[in-house]
């Protein structure tokens, strides 16, 4: 693991600047460009670059017309207005005439820190999962965000991008292969499997090396597309291992947990818990003090499969 | 298109709108009468559309801001020729195309679904945008609801169309006065109308939704009018055409029955054949 932190919008504005070169690609923001670096695109392609202002509803809807007449475009907003405020746009407007708006989320989960509960959007995986035909991402460091804007760029049609605030650990370097929809084993073990995605993957492996100074071996599973879900790899981890802890920063409620249990009710039932915020809201603190005190530590990870597995 | 010839279209729009609500026993007839001379002179005389070619880049786009309107925008599509003015009769009804808002992917000739008000001319901004952006000249039209602007996204697309010049862009307001629950001024008054949208840094046309030639100058006004977006306030009757339907807030979202049926039938057909009466007489 690389020492250098980066964090995963900014994966995402530098990824919109090296893939941007193609004239169909439009970049919308609602007077966030310095915070979600749709800047980098847009010092890039200015005449690409549409400030829509503080006015998310109407960008979602706007980004569908753009759409409509050939457009590939990129809206971007924090992920508590994007889907949280623009919800219903993004249904209606987008989704249902299943148009080709990419979504580009930052600011997810509790990690954002000091601007506290109305700013830590901890139910957008929640809400956008429910929406026919959306595609979801969420990617677990710089490398991964950059391949995830570029796979959402082949992809014809809704994509929800989710992104940190926080910079996070580099966990894989250049050779590393990204599948859209492919969950991806980045560590080994049959004692139990860690479901994780976004920040969480690297707190997931830490766990692992906790659990493996205990004699446990943990399988590590990094799901970035957390929709369509990478059935097989769960079933398979079910089957293999007898026990799976899934880790979002994200409420229990709706999200990777929530999806993987689907999963596993349908195919292959096995002892599972789930690691997210506990149906809460959040607040103020360093991103460090948030993701202790809500519970979303390696230590909390390895209690938790040793809770299950004993 | 002379106006005989138009009011004709507008009234054959009415009456496939009158047949479609009653068919499904379901749909907004009231809005549906009041746009329909809009929508007969936007796709006879104003805009460049073929049904031939129904997704050329180059068409001039529309977008029924208020969808529930959707049985206008059917019978407007199936005289022009984008289906079989037959289907109209199946609108709302299971395995049908015409869903009871309109919806791009499965009607020929819709450019956005629409339904959930204050989206489409968000939507139409885009398109708006995009011609700008391409460089193509085509022109996009959307009708709202003036019910419908009590909607804080419509005055979100307001302020954006009008910072971006898109003079490409003309949003009628279907001025009737009524909305569900009543007179629009008692429910949350949006007026005075024409001047929101001057402040908001629109060119601004009132007309009357149920005049041609009117209608054909505010049309003439926005296309001679740069760097700004028009909004053309256009004063009509909710339920225009069909005596008992007129000024009636209660006929929003209400079908008729059998023999409200036909006699709007018959005052539609009546005035239909006279229109063609005058129009065989030129």
């Amino acid at each position: 693991m690389a020492d250098k932190k980066i964090a995963t919008r900014e994966a995402y504005g530098a990824a919109l600047a090296e893939f941007g070169a193609r004239e169909d690609i439009v970049v919308l923001d609602a007077d966030l460009s310095k915070s979600t670096k749709t800047d980098t695109f847009k010092k890039q392609y200015p005449e690409r670059f549409i400030n829509m202002g503080i006015a998310e509803a109407n960008m979602m809807s706007t980004a569908a017309g753009l759409a409509s007449c050939g457009k590939t475009v990129f809206a971007s907003s924090f992920a508590m207005f994007a889907a949280g405020r623009a919800f219903e746009q993004v249904r209606n407007s987008i989704c249902y005439p299943k148009l080709n708006v990419k979504i580009g989320a930052t600011h997810a989960g509790i990690s954002v820190g000091e601007d506290g509960a109305t700013h830590q959007c901890l139910e957008d995986i929640a809400l956008m999962r429910s929406l026919p035909g959306m595609v979801i991402i969420n990617p677990a460091d710089a490398v991964e965000a950059r391949l995830a804007v570029k796979a959402a760029i082949e992809h014809n049609g809704p994509c929800y991008l989710r992104f940190g605030r926080l910079g996070v650990p580099t966990i894989f370097d250049e050779s590393y292969q990204f599948e859209l929809g492919k969950g991806v084993e980045i560590a080994s073990g049959n004692d139990a499997t860690i479901i994780a995605t976004g920040l969480m993957v690297g707190t997931a492996l830490e766990a692992k090396e906790l659990l493996e100074n205990e004699g446990i071996n943990a399988r590590v599973i990094n799901i970035h597309t957390i929709k369509p879900i990478d059935r097989d790899i769960i079933v398979k981890a079910s089957r293999e291992t007898g026990a799976i802890v899934t880790c979002e920063e994200h409420n229990i409620i709706g999200g990777l947990g929530s999806a993987v249990a689907e999963v596993l009710c349908e195919e292959a039932p096995c002892k599972m818990a789930r690691i997210g915020t506990k149906d809460v809201f959040g607040k103020s603190g360093k991103p460090a003090e948030l993701l202790k005190e809500y519970g979303l530590t390696a230590e909390d990870i390895a209690e938790s499969v040793k809770k299950l597995i004993k | 298109m002379n106006n005989i010839k138009l009011e004709k279209t507008a009234y054959k729009i009415r009456k496939h709108a009158v047949d479609a609500v009653y068919s499904a026993q379901s749909g907004h007839p009231g809005g549906s009468l009041s746009v329909a001379d809009i929508l007969a002179i936007l796709y006879m005389e104003e805009m460049k559309v073929s049904p031939q070619n129904p997704k050329d880049p180059d068409r001039d786009r529309f977008v029924l801001s208020k969808g529930h309107c959707a049985p206008a925008l059917y019978g407007a599509l199936a005289e022009k020729g984008f289906f079989p003015v037959e289907d109209v009769k199946t609108f709302r009804k299971i395995d049908s195309y015409l869903q009871g808002h309109p919806d791009m992917k499965g009607v020929p000739g819709v450019d956005m679904s629409t339904g959930s008000l204050g989206q489409g001319i968000c939507a139409a901004g885009g398109m708006a945008l995009a011609a700008k952006l391409d460089g193509r000249d085509y022109r996009v039209y959307t009708v709202l609801g003036d019910g419908e602007i009590e909607e804080g996204q419509v005055w979100e697309a307001a302020m954006f169309a009008a910072h971006y010049q898109l003079d490409n862009l003309v949003a009628f307001v279907d001025f009737n006065g009524l909305q569900i629950d009543g007179d629009i001024t008692k429910v949350m008054n949006p007026t005075p109308i024409d001047k929101k949208f001057e402040a908001f840094g629109w060119n601004v046309v009132i007309a009357d939704a149920h005049d041609f030639d009117s209608l054909r100058e505010a049309l003439a006004n926005a296309r001679n009018t740069k760097g700004q977006p028009t909004a053309i306030i256009a004063k009509s009757v909710k339920g225009k055409g069909v005596s008992f339907m007129e000024n009636e807030a209660g006929w929003h979202g209400n079908a008729p029955n059998t023999e409200q049926y036909e006699q709007a039938a018959a005052e539609l057909d009546q005035k239909i054949a006279e229109l063609e009466a005058a129009d065989n007489g030129r």
